[in-house]
């Protein structure tokens, strides 16, 4: 079975999210970057796959020289392989048209759910279209037997159950494993893994980010008496009628 | 030319988040001067409805088609072509967000997801997005003539202000699917966490799973859907798909209560979007004050009857 996985990396969870440049680009000053949580379920569960059905995961990942130590910890992980497409992620389908020129011959192709720093969601379901395969996202379970992918999935108010032959694409959500942790041994052995760079295809961008901004802050708590809880019961259906 | 709002049907009934995006779909149609088609890939009793929310031409599609990912995106591709759509609409929901990505393909057209305002077509045509899981947002802009907009559940208003519309009937095509479902299992007439408008939550305050009864109740009387802290979705004291936050899910209610969660950066960037927040915790200091509109420093299980209590009256 080949595995491809596709792979982002995003500021660590506990970054505070500041910009630069009169808000037109991210602040990385003093920001750790990590493997996208959602994707190292996706690696874990690659690689799991793969080693039952004697098989091999290649990562993938679109983004610059910078993020190569992310590559190197999937590879410590068990990767067999890693691809870097060298451009700068553009948006979603950006991303999802240079992994489509390499992802041809794979049986399973995993993502996240999302990318945790601009929540797109959409890589999944732009390979399935790009390759002409089914997509099936947020997943919390993949087996396969017989030649045959079978998924659990969410959906909105419940979950379902879905199975075809590869090549198939589908994304990562919580729940499908517990992320693996590299050991020494793979932490040696990735430093000389092949790791190839991949110049990008040309294309016309789908979207651009012109501005952020930051959400506004709250304007300072109304405290309740704790021994008058009913007082906010009051609030919220009288004064401002949500309940 | 014209907007194509796609509408999802949940228990025999078109979803609320559906008819946002009609009223959605109609307003900017009305600034493009085209007309609003609401898409349905089957009829209800009250399918005409869809007029009043905006929909100039209400569309049931006829098809031979099992509903799966990438065959109802074809569906819906075809209609699309054959309405000249320029926009697409879809709610931001797992349904629709598994149809968008295949759909911007198809059509050729720029996808944005997590939209939260009407764009900005002056010179162009920009959206705000939510980004860094509630984090920050993002002005993008969209390049291709046609363009697939998945919007945030909750945040824009309904008006059922105007007439009902005759249903048509448009016959589309698609391939076979390769893939198939095989169950479904859906908890009926229940709201998704992402698209309730009230949010009842708790986190490792209430000290087990079996204290969640006091969690359901009022919940129960608040009408609201439960939602948990990582930490207490990690423990398995609560299902993955309550877990809102960073890694979780990102909501936007009209109202969110946490009670005994902190306020990590990381719960906070999934729920700082709620219209209203109220934090219920007995550590003074919690993060989430911060946060807050309303809260009260207490123990959550003395607080919590006094709540059930008072909604009981």
């Amino acid at each position: 079975m080949k595995v491809l996985v596709c792979m982002s990396v995003v500021p660590d969870t506990t970054t505070k999210i500041t910009f630069t440049e009169n808000n037109t680009h991210f602040n990385k000053d003093g920001v750790q970057f990590i493997i996208n949580p959602y994707d190292e379920l996706a690696i874990t569960r690659g690689l799991e796959l793969a080693e039952a059905n004697s098989g091999s995961v290649t990562v993938v990942h679109v983004g610059p020289a910078e993020n190569e130590a992310s590559i190197r910890k999937a590879l410590s992980m068990g990767v067999t392989d890693a691809i870097r497409i060298d451009a700068l992620a553009i948006d979603a389908q950006f991303v999802a048209e240079q992994i489509a020129e390499i992802a041809h011959g794979y049986d399973l192709i995993l993502t996240g759910r999302e990318s945790i720093d601009y929540n797109g969601g959409a890589v999944c379901g732009l390979l399935g279209a790009l390759l002409n395969i089914p997509s099936a996202n947020v997943v919390t379970e993949i087996n396969y037997a017989d030649g045959t992918f079978s998924f659990t999935r969410d959906i909105d108010g419940g979950r379902e159950m879905l199975s075809c032959k590869g090549p198939v694409v589908a994304s990562a959500q919580k729940d499908l494993c517990e992320p693996r942790i590299p050991n020494m041994r793979g932490i040696m052995a990735a430093r000389t893994k092949p790791l190839q760079v991949l110049p990008p295809k040309d294309l016309i961008n789908a979207s651009q980010v012109s501005s952020y901004e930051s959400p506004a802050p709250k304007s300072g708590v109304k405290l309740i008496d704790p021994s008058n809880a009913q007082e906010l019961i009051h609030i919220l259906r009288n004064e401002l009628k949500v309940i | 030319m014209s907007v194509i709002v796609f509408v999802e049907i949940d228990n025999q009934q078109y979803k609320k988040s559906s008819l946002e995006a009609i009223c959605y779909g109609k307003k900017i149609a009305q600034t493009m001067g085209i007309s609003c088609i609401a898409l349905s890939l089957d009829t209800l009793s009250d399918t005409a409805t869809l007029g009043t929310y905006g929909a100039d031409r209400v569309i049931s599609l006829s098809h031979n088609a099992a509903f799966t990912s990438d065959n109802s995106a074809q569906l819906l591709a075809d209609a699309c072509k054959q309405l000249s759509a320029q926009i697409v609409v879809v709610s931001n929901t797992y349904t629709g967000k598994s149809l968008a990505p295949r759909l911007a393909v198809a059509l050729d057209a720029s996808l944005a997801t997590n939209v939260i305002s009407l764009p900005d077509t002056n010179g162009g045509f920009k959206v705000k997005r939510g980004v860094f899981s509630g984090k920050a947002f993002a002005y993008t802009d969209l390049s291709k003539n046609t363009k697939v907009l998945a919007i945030t559940p909750n945040t824009f208003d309904i008006d059922n202000s105007g007439s009902s519309a005759t249903v048509e009937t448009l016959v589309v095509s698609a391939e076979a699917s390769k893939i198939s479902i095989d169950k479904s299992d859906k908890e009926m007439g229940k709201v998704p966490l992402t698209e309730a408008e009230i949010v009842v939550s708790a986190g490792r305050g209430l000290k087990g799973p079996e204290n969640w009864n006091l969690i359901e109740e009022l919940a129960d009387l608040m009408g609201a859907a439960t939602a948990c802290s990582k930490p207490v979705s990690d423990m398995g004291w609560r299902p993955h798909a309550e877990h809102v936050g960073q890694t979780g899910i990102t909501i936007k209610p009209n109202l969110y209560v946490a009670i005994g969660i902190s306020g990590a950066i990381q719960h906070l960037a999934g729920v700082s979007s709620s219209k209203t927040i109220v934090a219920i915790n007995k550590d003074p200091e919690a993060p989430f004050f911060k946060a807050a509109d309303y809260g009260i420093v207490g123990d959550a299980f003395e607080i919590i009857p006094q709540l059930i209590h008072a909604l009981k009256n």
